[in-house]
């Protein structure tokens, strides 16, 4: 079997199988407090402080929605390209575990908040793609079971217990692992944008079940798909479809299709299998009903349209405001708007300097200092202001690239103006072109067999000469200035 | 209660004595097995309080009158038990909002009493803490039924053990033990008291409601208890009157219904013949009978017992034995074994067989067939109501098609034990309110009680029509099972 992977087909010995994928998105809401009750709905307490009597289900008590957490839901929506259902309603969804306390979980069944969608994926090669969505609900979430703490007992952590979700349902529209991916970043930077979610896989504040199945190309039915649940990074996502796509063509292919039954599987990243989860996970009648303890939630057209106008620039909007104005690349574009605060940075930056450079300095160097120091760009040790005077200087020639690369390492401990730097250094670039010809002058006369070899055509040892220079003036050699001083002299 | 009222404002005895002498009557009728839970130290303490506040001229509307607290209300450091093993050393860290009101308008705990398991059932024997006995006793002196669910409330009041209890009602629970022990017994509109903190049964049913000995004492009483609350969803955001002043308003020019459907086949001779003697009482009284048909009358009961189970099935999930309650010796082959054992060993018979009816009309392929056309047909039982009081002002029918029921003679067929709701259920599927009023005994000499219904939001018409027939049959609340 071979793939290709410039869209995605996974070549059998009978057929070529295309990949088709749908995502189920967890995202917590980003609120004060949960979804019915009023305990705290941040993350990291210590266990089973952040609990409610609702949360822990004791007897007698009712859920009372929390009209913050419908507004994060309804800008979400709004944000997603969607529409906003007038009014919804709570269902039951009933099961017994023991993180649940209440034995149901309240959710929206037939009646979510959100209707159809759409998600615009940034595809590495810079083209977009569409991916539809089907809808999205509100329901709370579980506590979490510890089942390796102690040989003969489970811990149960309510704090995660009631608060809110939003559960965002792909259509099977995705057909590659790029494509998964590139809609998790997304979905990730419009929660992050609209501040609706942290978007944290790696913390659980974001979650993601992939539904997969495969079928031969050409054909548009839907074939038997199973759920990977519980996917915590992007990479994993990625690789778990590859992995459960590549097993259901084994089975096919060896005429076994039958043995692929819809299931919930888990992802193990150590083995790169997925496996099958106990099977009572699989067969569950979830009697569904309408929850009668909450009346039908209504959401006005006017608050809709209040919400829908405080909304901030959204990720796809900049995008192409970016690609307009700074005249960017899509995926320089992209790679920008990806994180509101790299953004919001870069037009800072971007309104000083050159933009093309702007970005380029960002995307490499600035990152690349970030990652080291394990900083994020909203608490960079370089502000945007310092960053987009570093590149003017660059552009004014005030300093060579090389320079100012050294700038920026001095700039990275003590966040100065960089023309200060410049000016107590005495970095600035010699552009004086006496005094470099009469370096060069220099070197012409003490070294006659380099000045030899350029004229046998042997041009490479320009750069000896390039390189003499720029050690006598300690790198502050325009080296445009001496590059034409030298052809000048030497031809 | 207004005597009470009248005797503690004027000092003619303190509410720290009447809780004793309370406290007495329950001590000296123990053996009826009312109460589960006897709060003696603390009826005594917020006893004092009342005496404070009387003398300061700040009393609440039920300022130091001892009332007995249905089991099924959680009472803050008080054990709350819902009448079942499950739950039989809870004790919650919260108060209900209904005994919260209650105990800020001055009332005074004397105890919890016992109801039929978490609420199921028209007898109270199903209580996992004993049988409870009326202080009834038929003809031939054989101890009979307080009613169900709330029989621990009619039997503490009918027993002059408690001035007034509380007690809930989803298809009949407070309507029906009241006619069974001569109270009234008030359920208010659905959503009129906050279910926060109450035991749930049927969400979209229960409701908190007063047993009181007269009419006035309902409408204090209620008044107390009622309010709107932000925390229960449900609760109606409407202000409530004072009932009080509905007792003795003329009804004259009021239009009484008489459903003809509910004169069912076979329906006790007596029962029928009081039903027309009351309303006689209401005409003579000024008011217009009016025949109605309400047909949806005989749909009502099937429809309660899928909706009320199938909610009650989810509401009682909670009780696991993962974070309170009873859990059932180990060890366990795993978590599903652990809840079989606590719950088969934790709930009684009657709620298994509930949770197990809900369950199954809840589940897929039966979902459609069973609760949504159960909820379909609600909504024509409340059309029905509604096209009804356009032409009338309130309903009078029998609270229930017979009288207590001697204890071991009740019906053992649970179905046909299911059948003697069908005058109160109708009421409840509408969440209209509705009351029992008891109007005189049968040739058993056990009492009878007729039923108003009015409509949502107007307490007021039933509270009046009920103080006009309360006066009219002068019934003698004289059970002859109580200790000299």
């Amino acid at each position: 079997m071979t793939k290709s992977t410039s869209s995605y087909i996974i070549k059998g010995e009978k057929h070529d199988w295309e990949v088709v994928c749908g995502l189920e998105v967890h995202c917590q809401i980003k609120s004060e407090s949960k979804l019915f009750s009023n305990a705290p709905a941040n993350f990291g307490s210590a266990p089973n402080s952040n609990v409610e009597f609702l949360d822990a289900g004791m007897p007698g008590m009712l859920p009372v929605i929390n009209e913050e957490c419908v507004r994060q839901a309804v800008r979400t929506a709004l944000s997603l390209n969607a529409q906003v259902n007038n009014v919804s309603e709570f269902s039951r969804k009933n099961y017994f575990y023991a993180d649940l306390s209440l034995g149901y979980q309240i959710s929206q069944a037939d009646k979510p908040i959100m209707g159809p969608g759409v998600v615009v994926l940034d595809m590495p090669d810079g083209t977009t793609r569409n991916i539809g969505l089907e809808r999205m609900h509100m329901e709370i979430d579980a506590g979490k079971s510890m089942h390796d703490q102690h040989p003969d007992s489970s811990f149960i952590d309510f704090n995660r217990a009631g608060v809110g979700l939003m559960e965002i349902v792909s259509d099977p529209d995705i057909r590659t692992p790029e494509e998964a991916g590139a809609f998790l970043r997304k979905l990730r930077a419009i929660v992050r944008y609209v501040g609706s979610c942290d978007g944290n896989m790696d913390e659980g504040s974001m979650r993601c079940d992939a539904n997969v199945s495969v079928r031969p190309v050409g054909s548009t039915e839907l074939r038997t798909r199973c759920e990977i649940k519980n996917v915590n990074s992007v990479r994993y996502v990625m690789q778990a479809i590859e992995i459960e796509a590549l097993r259901h063509v084994e089975l096919y292919e060896a005429g076994r299709g039958d043995e692929i039954i819809q299931s919930s599987r888990l992802f193990d990243p150590n083995k790169g299998e997925t496996r099958s989860m106990r099977s009572k996970e699989n067969a569950h009648d979830y009697r569904y009903f309408p929850e009668p303890d909450l009346l039908p939630l209504v959401v006005s057209d006017e608050l809709i349209a209040e919400l829908k106008a405080k909304l901030p620039e959204l990720p796809d909007a900049k995008k192409e405001r970016f690609i307009q104005e700074f005249k960017l690349s899509p995926y320089d574009s992209a790679v920008l708007i990806d994180d509101r605060n790299t953004a919001e940075y870069y037009e800072i930056v971007a309104k000083i300097a050159d933009p093309k450079l702007s970005a380029n300095w960002i995307t490499t160097n600035l990152f690349a200092l970030l990652k080291e120091e394990n900083k994020t760009i909203a608490n960079s040790p370089i502000s945007a202001s310092n960053l987009g005077k570093l590149i003017k200087l660059i552009t004014d020639d005030v300093i060579s690239g090389k320079i100012a690369k050294q700038v920026f390492e001095i700039m990275a401990t003590d966040d100065k103006d960089p023309e200060k730097i410049v000016e107590e250094k005495g970095l600035k670039q010699i552009t004086d072109t006496s005094a470099i010809e009469k370096i060069i002058d220099e070197l012409i006369e003490s070294s006659p067999e380099n000045v030899q070899a350029f004229k046998e055509g042997k041009t490479k040892v320009v750069g000896w000469f390039v390189g003499q220079v720029m050690k006598q003036t300690q790198g502050k050699a325009n080296p445009g200035v001496v590059n034409k001083i030298l052809k000048d002299k030497l031809s | 209660m207004d005597q009470v009222r009248n005797s503690l404002k004027k000092g003619e005895f303190s509410a720290v004595e009447l809780a004793k002498s309370y406290i007495q009557a329950m001590e000296k009728n123990r053996d009826l097995n009312a109460f589960i839970t006897e709060t003696s130290e603390i009826a005594l303490k917020q006893a004092e309080e009342s005496d404070k506040r009387i003398k300061a001229g700040n009393a609440g509307l039920m300022e130091g009158m001892p009332i007995a607290i249905k089991d099924l209300f959680c009472t803050k450091g008080v054990r709350t038990t819902a009448s079942s093993k499950i739950l039989e050393n809870f004790i919650p860290e919260y108060e209900s909002t209904v005994t919260s009101n209650l105990f800020s308008q001055g009332a005074v705990m004397l105890g919890k009493v016992a109801c039929d398991e978490f609420a199921m059932g028209s007898t109270t024997l199903t209580s996992f803490f004993g049988t409870v006995k009326s202080p009834w006793k038929d003809q031939k002196g054989e101890y009979t039924v307080p009613g169900g669910s709330s029989g621990g409330s009619s039997t503490a009041v009918s027993g002059f053990m408690a001035i007034g209890a509380t007690g809930t009602d989803t298809g009949g629970s407070i309507r029906q033990p009241a006619s069974f022990t001569g109270l009234v017994g008030a359920k208010p509109t659905y959503g009129r008291c906050s279910r926060w903190g109450t035991i749930a049964f049927a969400s979209s049913l229960d409701q908190a409601g007063p047993m009181t000995r007269t009419v006035r004492d309902s409408a204090i009483m209620l008044e107390a208890m009622a309010g709107y609350d932000q925390k229960d969803s449900t609760s109606a955001n409407r202000d409530v009157p004072c009932f009080e002043n509905a007792i003795g308003k003329s009804v004259k020019g009021m239009r009484i219904g008489i459903p003809k459907e509910y004169r069912v086949d076979g329906l006790n001779e007596e029962i029928s013949k009081e039903w027309d003697r009351i309303a006689q009482i209401l005409k003579d009284a000024g008011a217009e009978l009016v025949d109605i048909s309400l047909a949806t009358t005989k749909y009502a009961g099937p429809v309660y017992y899928i909706i009320a189970p199938a909610e009650a099935s989810a509401n009682l999930s909670r009780y696991d034995g993962v974070r309170f309650g009873f859990r059932a010796d180990g060890p366990f082959d795993n978590l599903d074994d652990m809840y079989l054992k606590t719950r088969s060993q934790g709930f009684g018979d009657e709620v298994q067989r509930r949770i197990l009816m809900g369950t199954y009309v809840l589940s897929s392929g039966f979902y459609d067939a069973y609760f949504t056309k159960a909820q379909k047909v609600r909504r024509l039982i409340a059309e029905d109501f509604k096209q009804a009081f356009e032409k009338v002002d309130a309903i009078l029918t029998p609270s229930s098609p017979s009288s207590a029921y001697t204890i071991g003679k009740e019906p053992k067929d649970p179905l046909e034990m299911y059948l003697s709701d069908i005058f109160t259920i109708p009421a409840s599927m509408a969440g209209l309110p509705a009351m029992n009023v008891p109007t005189n005994l049968d040739s058993n000499g056990l009492p009878l009680g007729m039923q108003l219904i009015s409509k949502h939001f107007d307490e007021n018409t039933m509270f009046s029509l009920a103080s006009v027939i309360e006066e009219a049959v002068d019934f003698q609340l004289n059970p002859n099972g109580l200790k000299e």
